[in-house]
């Protein structure tokens, strides 16, 4: 007779089958005898957070920097409703988390019994799918398809609620099934036809566009390979979503920056006046297309995504193509290679006008800003960052603002799954705690948080995590004391009316640091900036870096709301021609 | 302020909205229907009538009718969005006006009153099959079947032959013929 496991080890049997080697939680009531079998798989390390949120955010940065799960332990009740904002997140933003809940007993569901929740009908609308496992003989099958659910398609949350008396039940222990077929739901979806219509788009186009966005970075990292041989082998621009950053490189001369509503002026008024759009991974969001009735209307359109939900969604396409993008390319490139080998030839003459015009925009050079001697300039404090760590692969996470729009405008990536940033649900909070899920899989590699000083202070009591696992994390401050983009669009559509956005009260980071047994540098001007980030990078430690800059920057280039992308506001100087007003206050 | 009905861009187009039937084969597991009825609920589209109960015992599987209404886009985001749930096999999709396709709804009606309008209400249901399912001296309770139109044209036409309480499901779909939907 094959041994019998309780539901605890089983738990931790079915983890060591999915290879996991971390995981994210804090124990509580419900998840206790989990929580004692932990001891015995000693291949799993877990990682104690301070707060079920910050586990969730943890575990997507261990996710988006490794291309892994990221697994979450968690008790019920607050412990399940801590984490939705990460397991919301995670779902808007596509990134494969599984999440263990503790519950209360089976006799007790439905009782409020202490700590009780509805988790998976809290869970519901913010994971790709969600168990209570009621049956001791349905927990290992239940988890070994949550992680299958999880990792496959296009990626997401799922949670698994697993009530107390099932964790202490026995059963026999099953192993994963190898299925080829996923639940009768395959991803490639597309045939030779929809790739030669492509190619034969690509070749009458003197107008075209790559837009990629973050499915070419869950795709893996040989898509983003294949994507860089298809961009050389076209000479076609491209530009990138927030989220598709690090895909091709961010120095290229054909990449055209980031676009959307704080992307560039070339990448905007391309996608604004090309003829041929090329989505790859991508998916319309409001951010990006501007005024959605003006959005690129001379344009054929070309979505590639392995969601077929995602297909004329928000924008009408002229050809979809449902599959994984690496396989999509793949298929491209070989196409490409067979059809056309003198493609970038007999294509540069074409294109040569286009990229005249590209020229032109560029020279607007819509990046720039007013620098100073006496302040630090947000964008110059990015700037110099950059410079002092391109050379050491390091990885980038954000919280949400002004400070996570500068960092992609002006840090430049040159290789996927090094930027970390929550573009979907826009989580203030997120980056702290998933540059210290990104330093576990990574425990040698450079991690910087760039963050808000008010962002940082939603989640700040992860440094406590940080500095008990040696983490050094290094925490990048912007600090201008205000909720910078809140103040900034109140200042460009609320005449000015700054209304709670001041945090009269901060901390003193420096101390702040020393307070949780890690290192505070403090920069005030541009003057000593270099040699502080230097310190910054020579400390082995997490570090907060409080850097004084600029309180009344705003960010630009911008797309103000309710306009398209051929109408983007430039800076200081041109925001004085072309204010918001009436319909557009709403759109924001 | 314009209406607001998305915080973030406005559509000035006015699309026409079509009545669809949805049928969705699902596993027959606990939440399944709070799932595809909350992905209604969650992404704004309209559910006219549900109808849903087990039709295969051994497989567990639930078949689930949704009468909804909405633009072209919407009615495709609606079919696409149901096939990416977990538990859902397959997903149909019926135009109202489809002859191919049968749809019938299920309609109870209670009568109190004098014998003379007891028999006016069931002459009335005559072309929708009525069965008399309960009687006594005061009362009878008609079953009819028909088209949901049909029904709303009897609650209103029986008022005057003493209708007290209407209980009526939702519309259920098949198609005609040998085949089948795969």
């Amino acid at each position: 007779m094959s041994k019998l496991y309780s539901g605890a080890e089983i738990v931790f049997k079915c983890m060591e089958d999915q290879n996991v080697d971390h995981i994210f939680g804090y124990p509580g009531g419900a998840v206790l005898p989990i929580y004692d079998e932990l001891q015995n798989f000693k291949s799993i390390k877990h990682v104690l957070v301070r707060h079920e949120q910050g586990a969730g955010h943890a575990a997507e940065g261990y996710a988006r920097s490794s291309g892994k799960p990221g697994v979450i332990l968690v008790t019920s009740g607050p412990g399940a409703t801590n984490v939705v904002t990460a397991l919301t997140d995670a779902y808007m933003d596509s990134i494969p988390l599984v999440c263990i809940s503790g519950q209360v007993p089976t006799h007790l569901i439905g009782t409020d019994a202490f700590q009780e929740c509805d988790t998976t009908g809290i869970t519901r609308p913010c994971t790709k799918h969600n168990w209570l496992v009621k049956d001791i003989n349905d927990l290992a099958e239940t988890i070994h398809k949550a992680f299958e659910v999880a990792t496959t398609g296009r990626p997401g949350p799922v949670l698994v609620d697993i009530p107390k008396d099932i964790q202490f039940q026995k059963t026999k222990y099953k192993k994963p099934k190898k299925e080829n077929k996923l639940n009768g739901k395959s991803h490639n979806h597309f045939n030779q036809n929809t790739i030669d219509q492509l190619i034969d788009l690509m070749s009458k186009s003197s107008k075209p566009i790559f837009y990629t966005g973050g499915g070419v970075i869950n795709s893996g990292p040989k898509a983003s390979e294949l994507l860089r041989e298809l961009v050389y082998a076209t000479g076609f621009p491209i530009t990138s979503t927030l989220q598709g950053l690090g895909s091709f490189p961010g120095d290229d001369n054909q990449f055209l920056g980031m676009l959307g509503m704080h992307g560039t002026y070339e990448a905007n008024n391309a996608m604004h006046d090309c003829d041929l759009m090329i989505n790859i991974g991508a998916r319309f969001d409001d951010r990006i297309t501007g005024k959605i009735d003006e959005f690129s209307p001379n344009s054929k359109k070309v979505h590639i995504d392995i969601d077929p939900s995602s297909i004329n969604k928000n924008v009408k396409v002229d050809l979809a193509i449902v599959g994984d993008v690496k396989t999509v390319l793949s298929s491209t490139l070989k196409s490409l290679k067979q059809k056309k080998s003198k493609f970038l030839k007999s294509n540069k003459q074409k294109t040569s006008k286009w990229w005249e015009k590209i020229q032109k925009w560029r020279s607007v050079r819509s990046l720039d800003y007013i620098g100073s001697e006496e302040t630090i300039k947000p964008q110059y404090a990015i700037e110099r960052l950059y410079e002092l760590t391109k050379d050491k692969d390091s990885y980038i996470t954000t919280e949400v603002g002004q400070h996570q729009m500068w960092a992609a405008q002006h840090y430049k990536f040159n290789k996927p799954n090094r930027w970390m940033t929550s573009g979907g649900l826009g989580t203030m909070g997120y980056g702290l705690p998933a540059a210290v899920g990104v330093q576990v899989a990574h425990p040698k590699k450079l991690v910087i948080d760039i963050a808000g000083e008010a962002s940082v202070l939603m989640t700040i009591q992860e440094m406590s995590t940080a500095v008990q696992y040696n983490l050094p994390i290094k925490i990048f401050i912007l600090n201008n004391q205000y909720m910078g983009m809140v103040r900034q669009w109140q200042e460009l559509l609320h005449d000015k009316n700054y209304s709670e956005s001041y945090t009269a009260a901060l901390p003193d980071f420096v101390k702040l640091a020393e307070a949780y047994n890690c290192v505070g540098i403090r920069a005030k001007t541009p003057e000593e900036l270099d040699d502080k980030i230097i310190e910054m990078l020579n400390t082995d430690r997490p570090v907060i870096f409080d850097c004084m800059v600029d309180k009344v920057e705003n960010c630009f280039p911008m797309i103000p709301s309710g306009k398209p992308h051929n109408q983007m506001i430039l800076g200081p100087k041109d925001q004085e021609n072309q204010k918001i007003t009436g319909k557009g206050k709403s759109l924001v | 302020m314009p209406n607001s009905k998305s915080a973030y861009s406005f559509s000035n187009k006015k699309e026409k909205f079509d009545t669809h039937i949805i049928v969705v084969w699902v596993d027959n597991e606990a939440g399944v229907l709070a799932r595809v009825v909350g992905l209604f609920s969650g992404r704004g589209y309209n559910i006219e009538s549900l109808a849903v109960a087990q039709v295969d015992e051994k497989l567990k599987i639930s078949r689930i009718t949704i009468v909804t209404t909405g633009t072209p886009q919407v009615v495709n985001q609606i079919k696409l969005q149901l096939r990416k749930l977990v538990p859902v096999h397959k997903v149909a999709d019926f135009k109202r006006e489809d002859k191919a396709v049968i749809f019938k709804e299920m309609a109870l009606f209670k009568i109190v009153g004098p014998n003379i309008k007891l028999e006016g209400a069931l002459k009335a249901c005559k072309k929708y099959n009525p069965v008399l399912l309960d009687k006594t001296k005061k009362s009878n309770v008609i079953q009819i079947t028909a088209l949901r139109r049909e029904i709303d044209k009897m609650s209103k036409d029986l008022k005057k032959f003493g209708l007290v309480s209407v209980s009526r499901t939702g519309a259920v779909a098949m198609t005609r013929g040998a085949d089948i939907f795969k």
